[in-house]
């Protein structure tokens, strides 16, 4: 009864308050048990955390002008872009003595690189400059301005200078702008022309396909679950190879085997037309399309949709539906108001983990998804490995993870992340 | 006698049999019949087929051969869910993502009962097994015994006339078991619900039965009430299996007055009833006594009742009772039972006694 | 993405040790064409040198992949194979040694210096030219009737030859067949194309087949979809046609009208100790001689870059036929050609190829 009058911390036996007592005790443990997850902690941060980081910071940085060009930066500051006129000879001085040193340690094309993805044509003036460059004497050799427009009369043209005062910022938004079909014009963030617009759509297009693709692997991998979930062991265990096997088999060789299936001359056709069911100059295109993709993805997805939801229909007591049944529930009723809710965590389980993984395909799309059917990750790889536009390409990573976050979010507030067992 | 018996049969298995690889019956040849609002225990050990007959009851297995009526109708083809027959599960089956409320709305729903019906019927189920309060909890929120009355509640909410309930206390502590057994054979009565229990627990099955059935390789081996299956087993296994048994193996000499005269193994006679078929002279039998039957005290000992040399082996102080173990005619396994009353003397081990008992507490059974 | 090629460079780098003794890592294309470069250079360099050749099939990604070495600081390949507008992107991009080419290739037989000898074909100064391909058509013979498409505007004729074709998934050639179809004077094409206008109107010739049209990214496409019928015309590399014709007997007619002249040589990635890169200018220097270069058209159709080269062409290695009249270069093909202007498409790619990803996609 004393105990409820004290006030004050609890103390332990030789004086001092309990709790620091107990966090003292506590932190060997927990110290080793920082030592044993070390090697995991590094492994995830050196090739997880880190490249994400980088990725991300890539998709703001945009420091090559301002470290390749310093002077022409600062003297390009007082000019006005708005004047319609090229900058006068101090910014071509600037320039001119920037390119020197640039060209001599053969930066200066990589400047070019970065400023033509915004305006086209860059690229060739500052290869074309710098081959003259390397040799001025950067004193003497003045004034500029009419040498540089002899070289290539496009350095008079004023928006190639707008160009290079815009992105001379460290940071820039230019490639988030350019990854929402927008760019940075003379008043500002702006539209694109409609003919450039890319971007949305092929989120758009990602996002409704993936959908529908984890509709699919829903409906067909149900039923193959519960199979396997309640078939004896041994059966269950030969199935469960079959539902394995097109892990072993590439990727590659698998979509091609969808080609092989779907197109007009495939199997399928073939097969169609020897029935009778399509007239042979009528036949079905199911490839190269929105269709194959679908199909492809679905077949390629499944094993991930069923592996959770095996695994959760497996824990479902078999008297569940005896007692719903015992109760007077038809089989239908059984299922629908037992066993189907009980499996709702196998299928959310496998609805985010191909979701996922579909919004990030692109082998599949590119070899099967004609025109309609390509997903935003077969820019992502194209500016990743043809044109390395890496800025864009981390740009438009970025946008991709935060819109996976923000449905996983809505899901978690939806559906509930505990409603989801993957085992 | 046989015409009574059917007019009032409400259960009934006529013949069944039951194999599920053609090759064994689990279930072989079983007979039985049941009246309205009988409570009915199923007590075998594990693999005797009582819970195959419990689920072929239910219609969760098919009877292989044979008929099973259920109020004068045959059901062998009647799906589960049109039987109208309760059951309670061994791990209860509540449905976890419904809570309690739903959980025994769940029948009525599928009656298509309306809903303030409903309401009234679970509320009152509730309050039947004390969980009044619970309604809005999950399963899992739920201890054992509470999740085990809330069982109970859903089979008995749509008023079945039949309530199957198989091993349903198995995972509770032993006092809850033993107040369990009390409220359900309780409610049984009070509802006038005719009730199937499965166990393999003899106490629970003596307690709480009207009958039981002791269920051994398939066959019902006796079915009676509690007071008889203990105190007259019919053969060998049901003497062992119901209650404490000390067993003595011999010969029958000769059957006089309803006596058989028993040789036992060591050459000592004994006198016994003659209670299983096979007892014949010159057979051989085992002889059962129970534990409680054995008086050493020759003040109380009838005369002229045959007594045997028995050495104290140990001898085990239970409160209430004494518990000494013997050896008599070589069986090291003897065991007797004595109140601790002021009177009774403690044994100390390796003192020699004389035992004895009286004859009708002796029976001679199948070898 | 992005993230990938930086573990990747990564590991790369913890993994690889820092020099290999006598080991070098080419990078090519893959299948006939690296066994033509295994068969004509890397076995007999081995043979006169012991230097081992260890072959790295990652051409289609040499980019990306020499710009992830580069950032990790750990470049693991010694030579590379690209297409010239490659080798020019990694130049500029600083990713690709600049090489003096008389001081570092042999001489023709008779003297000319290289970089005469190569001509203009030395298109960027860290490019080592080795073979002219062009991208150029291929028809079903059976599927056209007797009338074979002559030019290279009967791919725009749905009419005469109605069905599907096969073309590249990008701009480059597609949008200067598409002008010359429409009218465009060969040397105007840049000009017209230079202009928002002239783009329109690329799209709009292209838009009248669009709905005809099977895109592809990867060379063995158009022959598979020939060989299956599932087209009746398509463009693409044409050594992948003259393999499908004479190695493996498709009914396949080859269109050379305005094929679109290309480029593939050797680039010395940047960063390499200086070891590594004699070593690999030695192999240069080896590799494209005029013998070497005039020894892979026995193995593959495509024309030896040195003009020295051309009269040593000889007979295909196994069928025994000779290979000049398969080059794209001899006189009987190169009728009518289109030569892609590099400089043009380094400034303009970028460009085009979103205002055509945005065309495909509508």
């Amino acid at each position: 009864m004393s105990d409820t009058t004290q006030s004050g911390p609890v103390l332990a036996a030789d004086g001092t308050p309990l709790k620091r007592s107990l966090h003292r005790a506590l932190r060997i443990q927990k110290l080793r048990a920082l030592m044993l997850i070390a090697p995991l902690l590094a492994f995830v941060l050196l090739t997880f955390i880190v490249p994400i980081g980088q990725m991300l910071f890539r998709s703001v940085e945009n420091d090559i002008v301002a470290n390749t060009l310093p002077k022409t930066v600062i003297a390009l500051q007082d000019w006005d872009a708005a004047s319609g006129q090229a900058p006068d000879e101090a910014v071509f001085a600037a320039l001119a003595a920037d390119l020197y040193v640039a060209s001599n340690e053969k930066t200066h094309t990589r400047v070019g690189s970065r400023l033509n993805y915004e305006t086209p044509g860059i690229s060739s003036l500052f290869r074309k400059a710098g081959r003259k460059a390397k040799k001025w004497d950067v004193e003497n050799d003045g004034p500029f301005k009419e040498q540089f427009i002899k070289i290539d009369d496009g350095w008079a043209d004023p928006d190639v200078w707008r160009t290079i005062q815009t992105y001379s910022p460290k940071y820039t938004n230019g490639y988030f702008l350019n990854a929402a079909d927008m760019q940075k014009g003379a008043d500002g963030a702006e539209i694109r022309p409609e003919s450039e617009r890319i971007y949305i759509t092929l989120f758009k297009r990602t996002l409704i396909m993936s959908l529908i693709i984890t509709g699919a692997c829903i409906v067909l991998a149900y039923p193959v679950a519960w199979i396997l979930a309640n078939l004896p062991s041994a059966k269950a265990n030969l199935l469960m190879i079959l539902v394995l096997l097109p892990f072993w088999t590439s990727l590659l060789v698998r979509t091609s085997a969808w080609k092989v299936m779907l197109q007009q001359q495939g199997v399928i056709n073939d097969t169609l037309v020897w029935l009778g069911l399509v007239a042979d100059d009528a036949r079905l295109v199911m490839i190269n399309n929105q269709l194959g993709t679908i199909i492809a993805m679905t077949h390629i997805l499944l094993p991930f949709m069923i592996l959770p939801m095996y695994s959760v229909m497996q824990t479902i007591n078999p008297s569940y539906l005896r007692a719903a049944k015992s109760m007077g529930a038809t089989n239908w009723t059984a299922f629908w108001r037992v066993y189907f809710p009980l499996s709702v965590p196998g299928i959310g389980a496998g609805s985010i983990l191909v979701f996922i993984l579909a919004i990030g395909y692109y082998i599949t799309p590119e070899l099967v998804g004609g025109t309609k059917g390509v997903f935003i990750s077969n820019r992502i790889a194209f500016h990743i490995s043809t044109s390395l536009n890496w800025g864009l390409a981390a740009a438009l990573g970025t946008i991709l993870l935060a819109v996976v976050l923000i449905l996983y979010w809505a899901y978690d507030k939806i559906v509930g992340i505990d409603n989801v067992k993957l085992g | 006698m046989a015409d009574a018996d059917t007019s009032n049969a409400f259960v009934e298995f006529e013949r069944v049999q039951k194999s599920y690889d053609g090759e064994t019956l689990v279930v072989k040849d079983l007979n039985l019949t049941m009246p309205k609002g009988e409570f009915l225990t199923m007590l075998g050990p594990s693999g005797s087929g009582k819970t195959t007959c419990l689920m072929m009851l239910a219609g969760f297995e098919t009877a292989t051969h044979g008929d099973i009526r259920l109020g004068g109708t045959s059901i062998n083809n009647i799906p589960p869910h049109k039987r109208g027959i309760g059951m309670v599960f061994q791990n209860y089956a509540l449905f976890p993502h419904m809570t309690i409320a739903e959980n025994l709305s769940f029948p009525l729903e599928v009656r298509k009962l309306g809903k303030s019906e409903r309401e009234a019927k679970v509320k009152r189920a509730l309050d039947m097994v004390e969980m009044g309060a619970f309604g809005g909890r999950r399963p899992a929120q739920l201890s054992g015994g509470q999740q085990q009355r809330v069982a109970l509640a859903r089979a008995l909410v749509f008023e079945p006339e039949l309530v199957l309930m198989d091993e349903p206390l198995g995972a509770l502590d032993k006092q809850l078991r033993e107040k369990m057994q009390f409220e359900i054979t309780n409610l049984a009565h009070e509802l006038g619900i005719t009730t199937v229990y499965v166990t393999h627990d003899q106490t629970e099955a003596l307690t709480m039965s009207d009958r039981v059935a002791v269920f051994d390789d398939g066959r019902i081996q006796q079915l009676d009430p509690p007071d008889t299956l203990y105190e007259e087993p019919k053969n060998s296994f049901v003497a062992q299996f119901i209650g404490e048994n000390n067993t003595l193996e011999g010969v029958v000499k000769e059957i006089n007055n309803g006596l058989a005269l028993v040789q036992l193994d060591d050459g000592e006679l004994i006198d016994c009833q003659p209670v299983h078929e096979s007892v014949k002279p010159g057979a051989r039998t085992r002889v059962s006594i129970r534990p409680e039957r054995v008086e050493y005290n020759k003040d109380r000992l009838k005369e002229g009742v045959h007594t045997l040399k028995a050495e104290v082996k140990e001898f085990i102080y239970m409160g209430d009772i004494f518990r000494t173990r013997l050896n008599v005619a070589g069986n090291d396994e003897f065991i007797i039972k004595t109140r601790n009353a002021p009177d009774v003397d403690r044994l100390q081990p390796g003192q020699q006694i004389e035992i004895g008992w009286l004859p009708e507490d002796c029976r001679a059974l199948d070898a | 993405m992005k993230a990938k090629l930086t573990a990747f460079a990564v590991t790369t780098a913890l993994v690889a040790p820092a020099a290999i003794a006598e080991e070098m890592t080419i990078v090519s294309w893959g299948g006939a064409y690296s066994k033509s470069q295994q068969l004509a250079y890397h076995e007999p360099y081995t043979a006169k040198t012991g230097i081992t050749i260890i072959n790295d099939d990652s051409s289609a990604e040499a980019v990306a992949k020499i710009r992830a070495m580069n950032e990790a600081g750990n470049v693991t390949w010694d030579v590379v194979d690209v297409v010239a507008s490659d080798a020019m992107r990694l130049c500029d991009e600083g990713l690709a040694e600049e090489l003096d080419h008389d001081a570092v290739l042999a001489a023709a037989p008779d003297g000319t210096p290289a970089s005469e000898d190569f001509g203009d074909l030395i298109v960027s100064d860290c490019f080592v030219p080795q073979i002219v391909y062009s991208t150029t058509f291929g028809y079903r013979t059976d599927m056209v009737g007797d009338t074979p498409p002559t030019s290279v505007c009967d791919i725009f004729d749905l009419e005469k030859y109605p069905g599907k074709r096969s073309l590249q998934k990008r701009p480059i050639d597609n949008m200067e067949w598409a002008l010359y179809c429409d009218g465009v004077a060969k040397e105007d094409i840049y000009d017209v194309l230079g202009t928002p206008e002239g783009v329109e109107r690329g799209l709009a010739k292209l838009d009248t087949i669009k709905d005809s049209v099977v895109w592809w990214t990867a060379g063995a496409e158009t022959p598979q979809l020939l060989a299956d019928g599932e087209v009746v015309m398509g463009s693409t590399f044409n050594g992948r046609l003259f393999s499908a014709i004479a190695e493996q007997n498709q009914p396949i007619g080859m269109l050379w009208d305005m094929q679109s002249f290309d480029l593939d040589g050797w680039i010395i990635p940047a960063g390499l100790s200086e070891e590594r890169k004699q070593r690999a200018l030695d192999y240069l220097y080896f590799a494209t001689d005029t013998q070497r270069l005039a020894d892979q058209a026995k193995y593959i159709s495509y024309g030896p870059a040195r003009k020295s080269s051309a009269p040593l062409v000889g007979k295909h290695a196994s069928l025994g036929i000779d290979m000049a009249p398969h080059m794209p270069t001899d006189p009987a093909n190169a009728g009518n050609v289109h030569i892609y202007d590099y400089e043009w498409w380094a400034d303009n790619r970028d460009d085009l190829d979103a205002k055509f990803q945005a065309w495909l996609a509508k």
